[in-house]
């Protein structure tokens, strides 16, 4: 079946539906990782959002048992080309079928380098995917153009507290669109890990007297999370050890009164170098963010940059000068392949008084 | 860390000769490697015995020593030159071992000169199998069990511990030299022993056989703050078990998941950490198909092929970023030069997929085993990049020029069942269409897997080739279809082919519909960042991004494609400087080549660089964007003459010799005509098409005669025929491929045999010098020992070779460059051929005589007179020194080749020995060639009846030098009676001690074995000479050559007076 990514400034994709046929509208943003599909897919941060993967085969060893989250959270999967025939040990069906199955809408046979460098060159933009060839632009435009995805964070935060025990630390993680990556090597560095939805007041957390809180990424603009703001700021102040990642290190960034700003199309991918400022090494990162912290609104007296992206000089992270918080806007854990700075969860266990 | 501010002049070691295993990618990182120097304001002091590289030019190097690569050579030039620094890790493993051999005997210390790029425990880690085996051992990354063994006694041993099958891999040798899998005792035996003798330290790995993994290959970097990076990952479509450099590749890995990925990137990033990598380095694995079992193959720590092909693959140019770092940069302080903007501290992001294929050799060594093993075998490669693999493999192939361009053929269709499983078994360079075929014959993919262990992922992808040829057999070409068929690369004489249709109907469909390449930019970020450097590959569905600007007159430089014996290297600089002449005069230069291992695909050498086939519809596509205002094909070998005629129908003019003038040299009616004009006297013959009309002209002319295809290059499928049955034989082998053109008979005279290299401007010309070959006629010249000033022939034959090649160069209506060989018998001169382009010599006598030949020529084509560029016409006046460029083999690493010499080429590269006598000349090209003797003053000689007295001449010298020679029957007894005290020793069929038994003594320097005639079929002197090549003694089968030799020993001295050819004066 043939499917169209209409884009808001009226440019057409012609491709193959793929996945569901469902119509969508969402955020169109580009991913530069080679191997990295089911991670994306199954993200929190990549809600509201459909991603175009810059690499062409997409689908080459199926579904497989790595999965960020229980599900796919992506609005929409665009691709050169999907490969009909994976192949890999561990494969449990079809990218394909693994799309049917959870109602996503895709297409492929789209010249996804086309679509990187319009949206490199004109900044994220929305489009649709649909199957109806007799599409009006002129009606759909403005509706494309429009559409604003909303509140994120409570579709993909867990419904209720649960526990990950561990016999370590015990960490509370506030769920914005966790991983689980990051439980998994809390897990294995042996703490106790209590998930809480993104909506739990701090005093809940605080009550419970967690030796140190994470705050997770996850996706969309930090700026509308007003009320989880207020909370992260108490959180903050508890002076307990604190890190964040991703949206929660935007989220720690905003409540202690620095600014965000929406970039131009955003870091999605495995590849990117961020420098730690006070080593001087570099480490290779995955990265999915639409929005920034700026430097230039730091406040010296409260936190200062301790990363810097080698490319295009925008902050990768923070420390507090309260000496209890750190916040990066990479996923340090592993995951497609980076695992070199997963020292900074050490870092945080040892902030939190060690493993022993 | 900033640069080094005690590092002011470099020693860069290149990698000698090409061989097998060893080839152009050195001459590219070499070149990229002294270009990052000098950026950097370092002096460059280079060496490298090899003529025909880029990187030993005056402007690439600031002194530039073409000498032999021993330590000795190096010694003097550090002490001569006294650098601050030596580089080791461009040069291949052969520059590697010489810098570990200079650290290690202390030398590089005494004179306070730094090993930079590496250190001597890098190296020892990363080379030496135990200390490998122990720090792998220390950091938790697996090895497969294994057992470094110096005897063949404990590798029996130890095998009986783990099991055969077992892999066997000589210490410090290049390509796998001597490593295989044995299966059994006996073959254990075999190749153990043989292995133990090509190590230079005399230890083999005894491992645990791997075959039928995953081969996976990294590419990594690390600079001395330890930031590291994975530039690039590669997966071999051929399991373990072939030799990487023979192995079909993708780029990057695709039927790894991330989780693979990470858990191999994480092993290779942890070993370069663990043996201190400052640079660049490869990590192979192999990993378990069904499992997350993997063990490290290997890790060399600098420059390789496959480093080269990373470079190529993803835009990162590896070579130049290792040198910066050796020179103290960090990676985040290093812009990449494709963006522009960002730095060198990330890993490149494909958006495309990248499928390289080996050029092998077997078109030229017919006899030899076409199975591939873990010894190499492909004297080059080809890589494409397309939107998908199956257009990537597509391309592949058709790129490889062996007159195939798609998986169809029914070479396998007769068949039967049992015997195709059968064929399906066989590793060799066939595999990827015989399991074409096993598709078409419905074999089951995973029956396939199970004989081949090829993924099923890329038995998938070669079955949607399949299912489009039968497509296009069975329907109806709409325009779906043809996009489709498209959008997979099926050419359009394959369509045509399979459809019935005539090429240009469905050239004229695909236009009419729109269904028309577009290029792609390679920008190693997947068009995240807006690159600065012009790389493009085509894709048929999707924007075009290759923007023409015609502000400026634009030309296109048609490069050479793979490496193969008879066109090496040199094409490629004659291609890269035809394209620096032309930029330097103001046009914008467009190369189109495919070859990853060259200078020319460098992302910055052309002002836009086409990585694509070198076919009429592969160039027509680029055409049509660029829409050049000329094309240049004299200076990329056969491969760009070939494409000459297309060009014109095109539109695209030839700069230069014009199509039909290059014609008249190649056909032979044309050129007897031009022949009668001048007046040049030629040897009689005759064209014809079939034996019977061969046998014909060649009893009309007498035996011997000359046997060839026009239109070839290397002397392709060329042979010297004593009788009827000969043609026949010669004859069934040429026609084996359908050829175009007709085969050419000749007289064969035996003289000497002189080449020239001209510039004609269309008036004038311009001769640089005039070369004789050291071997009579009959041995191509690509393989004959060649001197330059000619020797022996005298000032009346000078002047008529001059007088013949300016009547040549004017009936032809040259622009640019002719080559010319002729026979000198007496005073009579006569011509053999004329080849209106570059040659194999042109980068070899440039540097000897200074006149930049391909500049010269490159501006002759653009309207300049050599007057105007202030060169007098004529021959130039000699220079004051010898320089002989000696031919370089690479027999030992193909199994059954024939090794004797003969009109079609074997040699693989060459190297220079250039001197104040020729005595030094002659034995500097033999030590560069590798023929350091003596050892144990030991020599096998036997000879046909006709070079008997010669070798009498020749014994008595050697025997003068002190060596016992052994000799068979009738050899020795005519040496005896000639006054040589030669040893008599039994035939391989008589009983034992006999030659065999000698040879495999290891106490034989040298075997001269001159065969009887033609192609030698007597299963003697076969085996002989390749028992003697197989255990690495020298064997030489043309008498000129052992008087070369014997004479370059009569003078070898251990100072030899070295030559900075950077000095070398322009007239």
């Amino acid at each position: 079946m043939k499917a169209f990514l209409i884009l808001e400034n009226g440019t057409v994709f012609p491709g193959n539906s793929i996945g569901s046929p469902k119509e969508i509208i969402s955020e169109i943003v580009f991913n530069t990782s080679m191997t990295g599909y089911l991670d994306v897919l199954t993200t929190p941060s990549y809600a509201g959002q459909a991603v175009v993967m810059t690499y062409p085969l997409i689908g080459n060893c199926g579904v497989t048992p790595d999965m960020e989250s229980t599900k796919p959270w992506v609005d929409g999967l665009i691709v050169r080309e999907l490969v009909r025939r994976p192949s890999n040990f561990r494969c449990q069906g079809t990218l394909e079928d693994f799309l049917v199955k959870n109602d996503i809408t895709g297409i492929a046979g789209v010249d996804t380098r086309a679509l990187t460098r319009l949206l490199r060159n004109n900044g994220t933009m929305n489009g649709m995917i649909t199957t109806d060839e007799n599409y009006n632009l002129e009606e759909l435009l403005p509706r494309i153009k429009a559409h604003r995805a909303g509140d994120l964070v409570s579709q993909v935060t867990c419904a209720e507290k649960k526990v990950l025990p561990g016999k370590g630390k015990r960490v509370a993680l506030l769920d914005c669109g966790t991983r689980k990556s990051i439980e998994r090597i809390l897990n294995e560095r042996e703490c106790s890990v209590m998930v809480y939805p993104a909506s739990t007041s701090a005093e809940t957390i605080l009550a419970e007297h967690p030796d140190g809180i994470l705050l997770s990424g996850g996706p969309g603009d930090p700026r509308e999370c007003g009320d989880i703001l207020a909370e992260v700021k108490k959180l903050y102040e508890s002076g307990l050890p604190l890190m964040g990642i991703g949206l929660g290190h935007q989220l720690l960034a905003l409540a202690t009164g620095a600014t965000v700003a929406k970039m131009k199309h955003g870091h999605r991918g495995s590849n990117y170098p961020v420098r730690d400022i006070k080593t001087g090494r570099v480490y290779i990162s995955t990265q999915s963010h639409g929005y920034v912290v700026e430097t230039d609104s730091l406040d010296p007296e409260v936190a200062k940059e301790s990363f810097v992206n080698v490319n295009d000089r925008t902050n990768e992270g923070i420390s507090y000068q309260n000496g209890n918080a750190f916040s990066v806007q990479f996923y340090p854990e592993a995951s497609q392949g980076v695992q070199s700075s997963s020292y900074l969860y050490d870092l945080f266990i040892e902030k939190m008084g060690g493993n022993q | 860390m900033p640069k080094n501010p005690d590092i002011k002049k470099v020693l860069v070691i290149g990698s000698g000769p090409i061989i097998i295993g060893q080839a152009a990618e050195f001459d590219y990182a070499g070149t990229q490697a002294c270009r990052a120097l000098k950026e950097e304001g370092v002096e460059v002091v280079l060496v490298n015995s090899n003529p025909a590289t880029i990187m030993t030019d005056k402007d690439i190097a600031d002194e530039v020593y073409i000498e032999p690569l021993t330590i000795k050579v190096l010694e003097q030039i550090i002490l001569k030159e006294r650098p601050d620094s030596v580089l080791p890790t461009l040069g291949g493993q052969a520059g590697l071992n010489l810098g570990m051999e200079l650290a290690e005997s202390g030398f590089l210390a005494k004179h306070g000169v730094k090993l930079i790029g590496t250190t001597p425990l890098t190296i020892k880690k990363a080379e030496d199998r135990l200390a490998f085996k122990e720090t792998m051992e220390k950091i938790g990354e697996p090895c497969a069990p294994s057992l470094v063994v110096e005897t063949v006694e404990d590798g029996i041993a130890f095998t009986n511990t783990i099991g055969y099958p077992v892999v066997l891999r000589p210490a410090y040798t290049l390509g796998g030299s001597g490593g295989g899998i044995a299966n059994n005792e006996a073959e254990l035996i075999d190749i153990l022993s043989n292995g133990l003798r090509l190590s230079r330290v005399g230890q083999v790995l005894v491992e645990r056989c791997i075959a039928g993994w995953k081969e996976i290959e990294y590419e990594v970097m690390r600079d001395a703050a330890g930031n590291s990076i994975a530039v690039c990952n590669m997966e071999n479509i051929d399991p373990v078990g072939v030799h990487t450099g023979d192995s079909m590749v993708v780029a990057p890995t695709q039927t790894l998941g991330s989780l693979e990925c990470e858990m191999l990137r994480t092993a290779a990033l942890r070993i370069i950490e663990e043996i201190e990598i400052t640079g660049s380095c490869n990590v192979q694995f192999a990993l378990h198909p069904d499992s997350l079992e993997y063990v490290v193959i290997e890790v060399n720590p600098r420059l390789s092929r496959s480093s080269a092909l990373a470079s190529k693959a993803t835009g990162f140019p590896i070579a130049k970023v290792a040198t910066k770092i050796a020179l103290g940069f960090n990676l985040d302080e290093i812009k990449n030069a494709i963006t522009g903007k960002t730095y060198a501290s990330f890993e490149p992001a494909i958006d495309y997929c990248v499928v390289k294929l080996p050029r092998l050799p077997f078109d030229k060594f017919i006899t030899a085993k076409r199975t591939l093993t873990t010894q190499m075998k492909a004297t080059g490669e080809v890589m494409s990049i397309c939107a998908s693999f199956e257009g990537a493999l597509m391309k592949a192939i058709r790129s490889l020029e062996q007159h195939v361009d798609s998986l169809v053929t029914d070479e396998y269709s007769h068949l039967s069942y049992d015997d195709f499983i059968e064929r399906l078994k066989i590793v060799d360079d066939r595999r990827i269409f015989v399991i074409a075929e096993a598709v078409r014959r419905g074999i089951a993919y995973e029956t396939i897997f199970d004989l081949t262990k090829i993924d099923i992922w890329f038995i998938d992808k070669i079955a949607i080739l399949v299912e489009m040829e039968k497509r296009l057999r069975s329907e109806a070409l709409t325009v779906d279809l043809l996009r489709e068929a498209k959008r997979l690369e099926f050419p359009d004489n394959v369509v045509a082919r399979l459809t019935g249709k005539s090429e240009e109907t469905v050239r004229n469909m695909r236009y009419e519909n729109g269904i028309v390449a577009a290029y792609k930019m390679v920008d190693t970020c997947a068009a995240e960042f807006d690159a600065a450097t012009p790389y493009y590959y085509s894709v048929y569905g999707g924007e075009n991004e290759a923007v023409s600007s015609h502000d400026r007159k634009k030309v296109l430089v048609l490069g050479s494609g793979p490496i193969r014996i008879g066109q090496g290297v040199e094409f490629d600089y004659c291609s890269v400087h035809c394209t620096w002449a032309f930029s330097r005069e103001g046009y914008e230069t467009i190369i189109v080549n495919n070859n990853p291992e060259t200078v020319s695909t460098d992302f910055d050498v052309a002002d836009k660089l086409y990585f694509e086939p070198l076919t009429p519809e592969d160039v027509k596509n680029i055409v049509d964007i660029e829409k050049p205002d000329g094309a240049v094909v004299q200076f990329g070998g056969q491969t760009a003459i070939k494409l000459t005629e297309s060009l014109m129908k095109m539109g695209v003019p030839i700069l230069g010799t014009q199509a039909e003038d290059v014609d008249a040299a190649e056909d032979r009616e044309l050129f007897d005509r031009i022949l009668e004009q001048t007046k040049i006297p030629r040897a009689a013959g005759g064209t014809v098409f079939t034996a019977a009309e061969a046998k014909e002209v060649a009893n009309r002319l007498g035996y011997p005669v000359l046997v060839r295809p026009s239109y070839v290059l290397g002397g392709q499928g060329m042979q010297i025929a004593y009788s009827d049955e000969e043609i026949e034989e010669f004859m069934e082998i040429i026609n084996r491929i359908a050829q175009d053109h007709p085969i050419l008979i000749d007289k064969y005279l035996q003289g000497k045999e002189i080449e020239v290299d001209a510039v004609c401007d269309g008036t004038d010309i311009l001769i640089p010098g005039i070369m004789e070959h050291i071997e009579r006629t009959g041995v191509h010249s690509g393989d004959s020992i060649s001197v330059y000033p000619a020797f022996t022939i005298s000032d009346k034959v000078k002047d008529t070779i001059v007088e013949y090649t300016k009547r040549l160069a004017q009936a032809l209506h040259v622009i640019g460059l002719i080559n010319i060989q002729f026979i000198a018998m007496g005073e009579e001169v006569y011509v053999i051929e004329v080849n209106p382009r570059s040659s194999r010599t042109v980068p070899y006598i440039s540097k000897v005589t200074g006149i930049p030949i391909v500049e010269v020529a490159a501006k002759a084509i653009m309207g300049h007179t050599l007057k105007d560029m202030g060169y007098p016409a004529g021959l130039a006046p000699a220079a004051d020194y010898i320089a002989i460029k000696m031919p370089v083999f690479s027999f030992e690493k193909l199994r059954g080749a024939e090794i004797s010499l003969g009109p079609e080429m074997k040699s693989t590269g060459e190297c220079l020995g250039i001197a104040k006598t020729f005595n030094e000349a002659l034995y500097k090209a033999f030590l560069g060639a590798g023929i350091n003797l003596p050892k144990y003053k030991q020599m096998i000689i036997t000879v046909k009846d006709a070079d008997k007295p010669e070798a009498a001449e020749i014994a008595k010298r050697f025997e003068a030098l002190g060596y016992i020679i052994y000799a068979t029957r009738s050899t020795a007894k005519y040496l005896q009676e000639h006054g040589v005290s030669a040893r008599r020793i039994n035939k391989i069929s008589q009983e034992s001690p006999n030659v065999m038994d000698l040879i495999l003594g290891h106490k034989i320097d040298l075997v001269i074995d001159t065969p009887t005639q033609g192609r030698d079929k007597s299963r003697d002197g076969f085996l002989i000479r390749r028992n003697a090549i197989e255990t690495g003694v020298h064997c030489l089968t043309a008498i000129d050559t052992a008087r070369a030799l014997v004479t370059s020993l009569e003078c070898a001295n251990d100072e030899l007076n070295l030559v900075n050819i950077a000095t070398v004066k322009n007239i």
